[in-house]
């Protein structure tokens, strides 16, 4: 220390002592933002996933409501059409309903007029349309989905592709890259940034897009429509495999039902009606050099290529219900527009003969059946292992309390099938060793890297690559092959905002890679969003992108800052929509009704409530703002909860207990009320609306008496024909999902149609 | 034994702080930890380490034979006295302002982004590049594109307990 006062004023040293200094106190800043920035991310991943169970559970109830509750008469109709198969019409008459030819386009419609079949030139004028936020005449987007479903339907369940086209030409150039595209969800800047990165979708520059077009963005339309008609324009350029979004119930839930008939309030119903018949008709995988497989969610234990090539993916109209039945009779089209290898007149008892990735290569694995078990448990047990719950009954019912000449059963191959696709759509990889069911999604499993070892082994594979999972940088390798269980983390990168190009190269051992192109999903600056290239090294290429949203860059502290006050108030609705029970999980710690808990008791009781698995003690100081610690860790908790509301901008909704049951369902409500509006008129008739509560409070097993429904509805002022607008009933309470109010767009919220 | 001289509840709170920050990297829910964290769970309790003393925490959690992985059994006993002896303490405002207006020699009360970039990515335990850019991202007046580092120091500040 002497020998550095004689120094201390020498100016090098002092620079580097300041410069020391300046340094560490730097680097503790950016460690405390790093956390804040990690407990915000989980916060709003275990709100998402929590959201997505909650999704299927609502189904589950209703199907639990079909076989256990003997509603009304009336009220059993309302729900059995989601269980029912109303359309028993063969193709022809799908052809005829979906007709685009009565639509006039009227001369005020400025955007792109286009022709069939497409060339270049109507692609790029939809391109820019779209860019210019111009909406395609609905005439169009028919004729448009129109052959797309014909092109689909010809297609395998696995597509098959290969970097190097075909023998004919000469050498293949490094240039012939696949492009794998992860979720995109509705997210237009992102595509388009990829494709001013690496260029539109042609021959030469062949894209693979792997589910979740849709839903939580507010383009999914115009996304769908980019991609089809680039695969109308050049089929061999652009794959596109289903992902779990590509559900029209999913959809109920998250937004893109609600988009397209705010789009095009005219014709939506059909627009939808025949995005389901195309979402089913998707691919459900590809493989690329017969050794990278491509596909959205994951695999499990019990994943067989073989079958899923073999299985009728059209009947899988949904992934959350078991398949469709076949009609008795596929009549033999006589000829025409659709038959391009339509499959038509086979019958039930023939297998579709299909472009199997099994050359007669592959070794036989089947799951194990177990012969002691009847086939009753067995059902049973596949069930459970599907993970949906789907009860006994509820299958037999499906199968038989419709139309009469319909009673063929659903059979143990089909619940194997169902299970084949639910778990390559739902299922997320986990670290350890085994496969367990996904109970955070509610569908699907968690499949662990002996899985993925055995899995790619046994199909002679040696990348699998999917998406479904939003990742901070856009992409997550795991599931080394060389290291047991291990996973291995990238590196964080910096989070700038400005649009950068890393390419990173492949690390041979790794079996796994999540790619995820939806930049800014959960907020602004939350995450990046990147894309992978394989040339015939097979060898992945990322890169990286963010497609800012703002003018101006924000500075990493504003933008962790952004997020974070976003999932707080995301959570604090959370807490807030559980009050009671909270106040009940407290007073278990406080039997003698002081008022007052320990912080302590007030972590444990709060994640007993919420489930959500968050680090409650860290994120305390955010929740309790004025609380603090003062009385020697305790809190008053009725105290906190009238500061909670003050804080939440619908004030107006602290007051009643069912004002509270209604806001914490209020994504459920605007699903039931969708599910309820059979016809997508937007409207439901006041009886519907007092049985939509009947049930939900029968699911909630709350009493909410007739009387106070009535005094519910007339605080609002309803129609005197009796009938409810669902947007200006959910305007009302403020419960229509957020959109962020930076962003214009189409789609308005609470717009009466 | 020093520990013996401090109210239980007191360590106790010490070791729950600890374990939250913990479980926040432990991904896979086996109580373990990437080592290249390990700075940052240490920081975000509070401490203020040089990285010369963050290697000498490391070497000393670290494994016999280094997996690249750091077990909370290891970790736990360290950080603890890292805490309750205030080890590595928070740098006070003044001298931190100390230290910018030694770098600013024209003493002008502010310094150009090359300026400051010289020092802190040649001298001491230097920045790396992405290190340099975020810190300018936060720093950098727009408009005259130079770094009023006394402003900056009262922001950073104010925006700790945000």
């Amino acid at each position: 220390i002497a020998a550095q006062r004689q120094d201390s004023h020498d100016p090098p040293f002092l620079a580097m002592r300041a410069a020391l200094l300046i340094q560490r106190w730097y680097r503790q800043y950016a460690a405390r933002l790093e956390i804040r920035r990690r407990c915000t991310w989980s916060i709003f991943q275990s709100i998402e996933y929590a959201g997505e169970q909650d999704q299927i559970k609502l189904y589950n109830f209703f199907g639990y409501l079909m076989d256990h509750f003997t509603p009304a008469s009336s009220e059993r109709k309302m729900i059995s059409h989601l269980f029912c198969e109303s359309e028993v019409f063969h193709d022809t008459e799908w052809e005829h309903y979906f007709c685009y030819k009565d639509i006039e386009v009227p001369d005020t419609y400025s955007g792109p007029h286009l022709t069939f079949p497409l060339c270049t030139h109507n692609v790029t004028e939809l391109l820019e349309a779209i860019k210019h936020k111009q909406l395609l005449h609905s005439r169009y987007v028919l004729q448009l989905l129109g052959e797309t479903w014909k092109l689909l339907r010809v297609l395998p369940n696995i597509n098959v592709v290969s970097t190097c086209q075909s023998k004919e030409i000469t050498i293949c150039e490094l240039f012939v890259l696949n492009s794998s595209i992860g979720d995109l969800h509705g997210h237009l800047e992102d595509l388009l940034l990829v494709f001013y990165k690496n260029g539109l979708p042609s021959t030469e520059t062949p894209y693979v897009f792997n589910g979740d077009f849709v839903d939580r963005g507010k383009d999914s339309m115009e996304i769908l429509l980019i991609l089809f008609s680039f695969q109308l324009l050049y089929p061999s350029g652009v794959h596109l495999n289903r992902g779990n979004h590509e559900d029209h119930i999913v959809n109920l839930r998250y937004g893109f039902t609600k988009e397209v008939l705010g789009k095009y309030k005219v014709h939506g119903k059909r627009i939808l009606k025949l995005l389901q018949k195309i979402f089913s008709q998707l691919p459900l995988a590809t493989v690329i050099d017969r050794k990278v497989l491509v596909l959205h969610g994951g695999i499990s234990d019990t994943t067989d290529l073989r079958l899923i090539a073999r299985l009728e993916r059209h009947r899988y109209v949904s992934a959350l219900r078991p398949p469709k039945r076949q009609p008795r009779e596929e009549p033999c089209m006589p000829g025409g527009s659709l038959s391009e290898g339509k499959r038509g007149c086979s019958g039930n008892s023939e297998r579709r003969r299909v472009r199997s990735l099994a050359r007669g290569t592959l070794p036989l694995c089947l799951p194990r059946a177990n012969s002691t078990r009847t086939v009753e448990e067995e059902l049973q047990e596949r069930r459970r292992w599907a993970g949906l719950g789907a009860s006994c009954d509820r299958v037999r019912y499906l199968s038989s309390n419709r139309d009469p000449d319909q009673d063929r059963e659903v059979t143990e191959t089909d619940m194997d099938e169902w299970k084949q696709l639910v778990d390559v759509l739902w299922s997320d990889p986990m670290p350890q060793d085994g496969c367990v069911p996904n109970k955070v999604r509610g569908g699907g499993c968690y499949w662990g890297p002996d899985v993925t070892r055995d899995v790619l082994q046994r199909h002679k594979l040696q990348l699998l690559i999917r998406s479904h999972e939003c990742k901070q940088d856009g992409y997550e390798f795991c599931h080394d092959r060389r290291v047991g269980d291990t996973q291995t983390h990238v590196r964080a990168h910096t989070h700038t905002n400005t649009y950068i190009g890393d390419a990173v190269a492949l690390y041979p051992c790794i079996q796994v890679l999540t790619i995820f192109s939806a930049s800014n999903y959960y907020e602004v600056d939350s995450n990046r969003g990147a894309y992978v290239q394989l040339g015939p090294d097979l060898n992945p290429h990322l890169i990286q992108y963010q497609a800012s949203r703002s003018s101006r860059d924000l500075t990493l502290r504003q933008s962790v800052g952004r997020t974070e006050r976003s999932a707080l108030q995301a959570l604090r609705e959370q807490l807030f929509a559980h009050k009671s029970e909270l106040i009940n999980a407290f007073q278990e710690f406080d039997p003698e009704h002081t008022g007052m808990i320990s912080m302590r008791h007030w972590a444990v009781a709060t994640e007993t409530v919420l489930h959500l698995g968050l680090p409650w003690r860290m994120l305390r100081s955010q929740l309790l703002v004025s609380q603090g610690e003062a009385q020697e860790g305790m809190l008053n908790y009725h105290d906190w909860f009238r500061e909670l509301t003050f804080t939440d901008p619908n004030n107006r909704l602290a007051h009643t207990g069912l004002l509270e049951t209604m806001y914490r369902h209020h994504s459920n409500l605007e699903t039931i009320f969708r599910i309820i509006d059979m016809d997508h008129s937007g409207l439901i008739s006041f009886e519907e609306f007092r049985q939509t509560w009947r049930l939900l409070s029968a699911h909630l097993q709350t009493e909410i008496s007739d009387e106070a429904i009535s005094g519910l509805a007339s605080s609002i002022d309803f129609n005197k024909d009796g009938s409810i607008d669902i947007n200006e009933f959910m305007e009302a309470f403020r419960l229509v999902s957020r959109v962020r109010s930076q962003e214009g767009g189409r789609v308005n919220r609470g717009t009466p149609p | 034994a020093f520990l013996l001289s401090f109210p239980e509840a007191f360590v106790s709170e010490v070791h729950k702080r600890i374990s939250n920050a913990f479980d926040v990297f432990d991904h896979e829910f086996n109580h373990t930890v990437d080592v290249r964290e390990i700075g940052t769970i240490i920081r975000s309790l509070g401490s203020f380490p040089t990285e010369a003393e963050l290697h000498d925490i490391i070497a000393e959690v670290e494994e016999e034979e280094p997996t690249g992985y750091i077990r909370f059994e290891k970790f736990l006993p360290t950080m603890t006295k890292v805490l309750m002896e205030h080890k590595f303490r928070p740098i006070p405002d003044n001298l931190l302002l100390q230290a910018f207006e030694v770098l600013d020699q024209q003493k002008r009360g502010y310094l150009e982004p090359e300026e400051l970039s010289k020092y802190l990515m040649q001298e001491g335990e230097t920045f790396t590049q992405e290190e340099m850019e975020e810190m300018l991202s936060a720093a950098l007046d727009p408009d005259k594109n130079v770094i009023f580092y006394k402003d900056f120091v009262g922001m950073m500040t104010i925006d700790d307990t945000q």
